[in-house]
């Protein structure tokens, strides 16, 4: 299991509240029976309608692996294949002034960091990597510290997610299996399990 | 922190225990599946060499994809085939029951889990669906998960998860004509934003709720997620128990008077703490519509689209890409809008009792030249119980199309999709840009009653004056 603890590289902005899992990948792509492939098809609506202006066509930000953006990031759908087509173009952690709940879960369950920052520092970042695209920048879940350049900020994430990429526990499937007594155990106290088994 | 609500009773008793990351393990009791979300999990057990723990408490159906015209296999687009094909072997291979099409009971994964009886009070339920908040509205605790933690469900029947903040929003009083549920959770989420109810439970209380039927409190848990919470629920009740009655995979004999004493005994207690209430009054919501490309950019019908100086500041730059990409200028009344296409169907209003409102509207009347108005039931036994009510016919004779159950344009993974900058007026739940098909097609919100109403008027309409027409 991996421990996450910083990711350092460049930055990426995308400027906007209330991103949306169609936005980040339409529905016609999630026909699929894997995730491989959803790297490019990343915003692809966006993209095709900003003709190469999109910061993730954009070359100065090609390589970039710490996305900066702004409030209710990834809210709509529970497709996991949005944060998949992210990372799988390149992003190791996200730092925003606020995520939707089910996109922060699934990033989690992948490994990547969500962390969130007071509008300011997010203003901060964004316009930093627009002027500067290749200022490194990192994001420190030891010290909760986000660093650009010279700029340095306090980031958040919710204790249970921070000690699992600290510990390297993020995924959580290993450690969910391993209580199969205990969840035997509870699920014998739940009335309903016998009264409505759902074998057909 | 909240104390002595049914979240944390249902919290509490689905317990396994303290992940060392201080998150809780928790179970599972009803895990529902369908074809989009997920072949990568059960393919994640496969590498992991992981067997599926409860196969009895996992129910899959097929939704997304479904072709609502032609349904004969192999489908025409050879993606949905391939998908299709993986959830009858998936669930061939891990012993897992399938309502696949034809079966009699496929559907919406969130039309048929409560119609067939499977979703009941108390429980903890999960699907790899943003709108599993439905559930809620029979008083479990229901949420939408990814991938990953599907693949946790299948093999532990648990996942890790941090509790969540509880929210009552009550409100009271009886609704006015032409106001339906549809306009309840578009008001709550035009006034409480779509992303107040992040990290939070919605529990919806008070007395408009409780003469709510239970599809009705159905469509307002569904957008739960809308306003950015992953769950909404409403106290079990007689209605929530005379619903259940009878239904397939309620519990029978003497199994139903102990359910019915534990269901009672899990609502929330009347001195329980929350932390949050929010309240509203039933006689302040009109027919709502949404203009924009959030399901919070919402208006009464008889307003015009707000000014920017009339939003906060941190909502404008969000309106203004919505004036852009819906073409509708600040200030121009939302009634009146000419509209392309009318989608009557979806996990939010493709129920019996939606189809009985629009064809009230429809019955006698047509659809407006010009417009492709189709209706989706929400499950085979919708369409069933529609067509031996004579709803189908109803529709057929007013010019709209009659189709076949699934998803179908609420999120366009079938080939029902609008055109170009086609503007649906939709039951459905989302509004986001190119969400129904298309990359620059636009999509209004709206009560089913409401999208008949367009339908027949051509443009976006007030139902109130079609009702008092009749």
């Amino acid at each position: 299991m991996s421990q996450v603890k910083t990711v350092l590289g460049r930055g990426i902005p995308l400027v906007g509240n209330d991103v949306d899992t169609d936005r980040i990948i339409p529905a016609r792509f999630l026909r699929c029976v894997t995730f491989d492939g959803l790297g490019e098809q990343v915003f692809a609506d966006d993209r095709a309608q900003t003709h190469g202006q999109h910061p993730f066509d954009q070359p100065q930000y090609q390589g970039a692996n710490i996305l900066v953006v702004n409030g209710n990031f990834g809210c709509g759908s529970s497709r996991e294949h949005a944060p998949q087509a992210i990372a799988k173009w390149g992003i190791q952690a996200l730092v925003g002034e606020s995520f939707a709940e089910i996109f922060l879960g699934n990033c989690v369950a992948m490994g990547i960091p969500c962390v969130t920052a007071d509008p300011n520092t997010v203003k901060q970042l964004q316009e930093r990597l627009m002027a500067s695209p290749e200022v490194p920048i990192q994001v420190n879940l030891d010290t909760m510290q986000v660093n650009c350049g010279d700029f340095s900020a306090p980031i958040v994430m919710g204790d249970g997610a921070k000690n699992m990429f600290l510990a390297g526990t993020w995924d959580a499937c290993g450690q969910l299996v391993a209580q199969a007594d205990a969840i035997r155990k509870t699920a014998a106290q739940l009335p309903y399990l016998s009264w409505s088994d759902v074998v057909a | 922190m909240s104390k002595g609500t049914l979240f944390d009773k249902v919290w509490d008793l689905h317990t396994v225990g303290t992940l060392a990351s201080g998150q809780t393990q928790l179970f599972i009791g009803l895990h529902l599946i369908h074809e989009v979300t997920s072949p990568q999990a059960f393919a994640m057990l496969r590498e992991r060499g992981l067997k599926v723990l409860f196969p009895n408490r996992t129910i899959a159906t097929v939704d997304h994809i479904v072709p609502t015209e032609n349904q004969a296999r192999p489908f025409a687009d050879s993606l949905a085939e391939e998908m299709m094909q993986a959830l009858e072997k998936n669930c061939q291979d891990n012993d897992i029951t399938f309502y696949n099409v034809g079966c009699g009971n496929q559907g919406i994964v969130h039309v048929i889990a409560p119609e067939l009886g499977l979703t009941q009070p108390g429980m903890t339920i999960a699907c790899g669906d943003s709108h599993t908040s439905t559930h809620g509205a029979f008083g479990a605790i229901a949420f939408g998960i990814g991938t990953s933690q599907v693949r946790d469900v299948l093999a532990s029947q648990t996942l890790a998860l941090s509790k969540l903040k509880v929210r009552k929003i009550e409100v009271n009083g009886t609704l006015n004509p032409g106001v339906y549920a549809k306009d309840v959770i578009l008001h709550i989420i035009r006034t409480l934003g779509v992303k107040g109810g992040v990290g939070y439970a919605y529990e919806y209380a008070g007395t408009t709720f409780e003469q709510m039927s239970m599809e009705e409190r159905m469509t307002v848990c569904n957008m739960a997620i809308e306003g950015g919470a992953r769950c909404g629920y409403i106290n079990p009740d007689a209605v929530t128990f005379e619903y259940l009655k009878g239904r397939d995979f309620a519990p029978h004999g003497a199994s139903w008077d102990k359910a019915v004493e534990w269901w009672t005994h899990i609502r929330s207690d009347a001195d329980a703490d929350y932390d949050d209430v929010v309240v509203f009054d039933a006689a302040e919501i009109s027919p709502t519509v949404t203009w924009g490309i959030t399901p919070g950019q919402g208006i009464a019908i008889n307003q015009p689209v707000p000014l920017p100086n009339d939003l906060p500041a941190a909502e404008r730059p969000i309106a203004e890409e919505a004036y852009q990409y819906m073409d509708l200028s600040p200030g121009t009344p939302i009634q009146g809008t000419k509209i392309d296409v009318c989608f009557i169907g979806s996990c939010t209003n493709g129920r019996i009792s939606d189809l009985r409102e629009a064809a009230k509207i429809a019955k006698g009347r047509h659809v407006a030249e010009g417009i492709k108005a189709f209706v989706v039931p929400g499950s085979e036994r919708v369409k069933q119980q529609a067509e031996a009510e004579g709803l189908d016919r109803i529709f057929l004779d007013a010019g709209f199309e009659w189709r076949e159950p699934g998803c179908s344009m609420c999120l366009a993974m079938n080939p029902d999709k609008l055109q170009g900058r086609q503007i649906s007026a939709s039951s459905s739940n989302r509004n986001f840009k190119g969400r129904q098909g298309s990359s620059s097609g636009r999509t209004l919100l709206m009560s089913p009653a409401m999208v008949a109403a367009a339908a027949i008027t051509g443009q976006v309409s007030d139902v109130r004056s079609l009702l008092a027409s009749q």
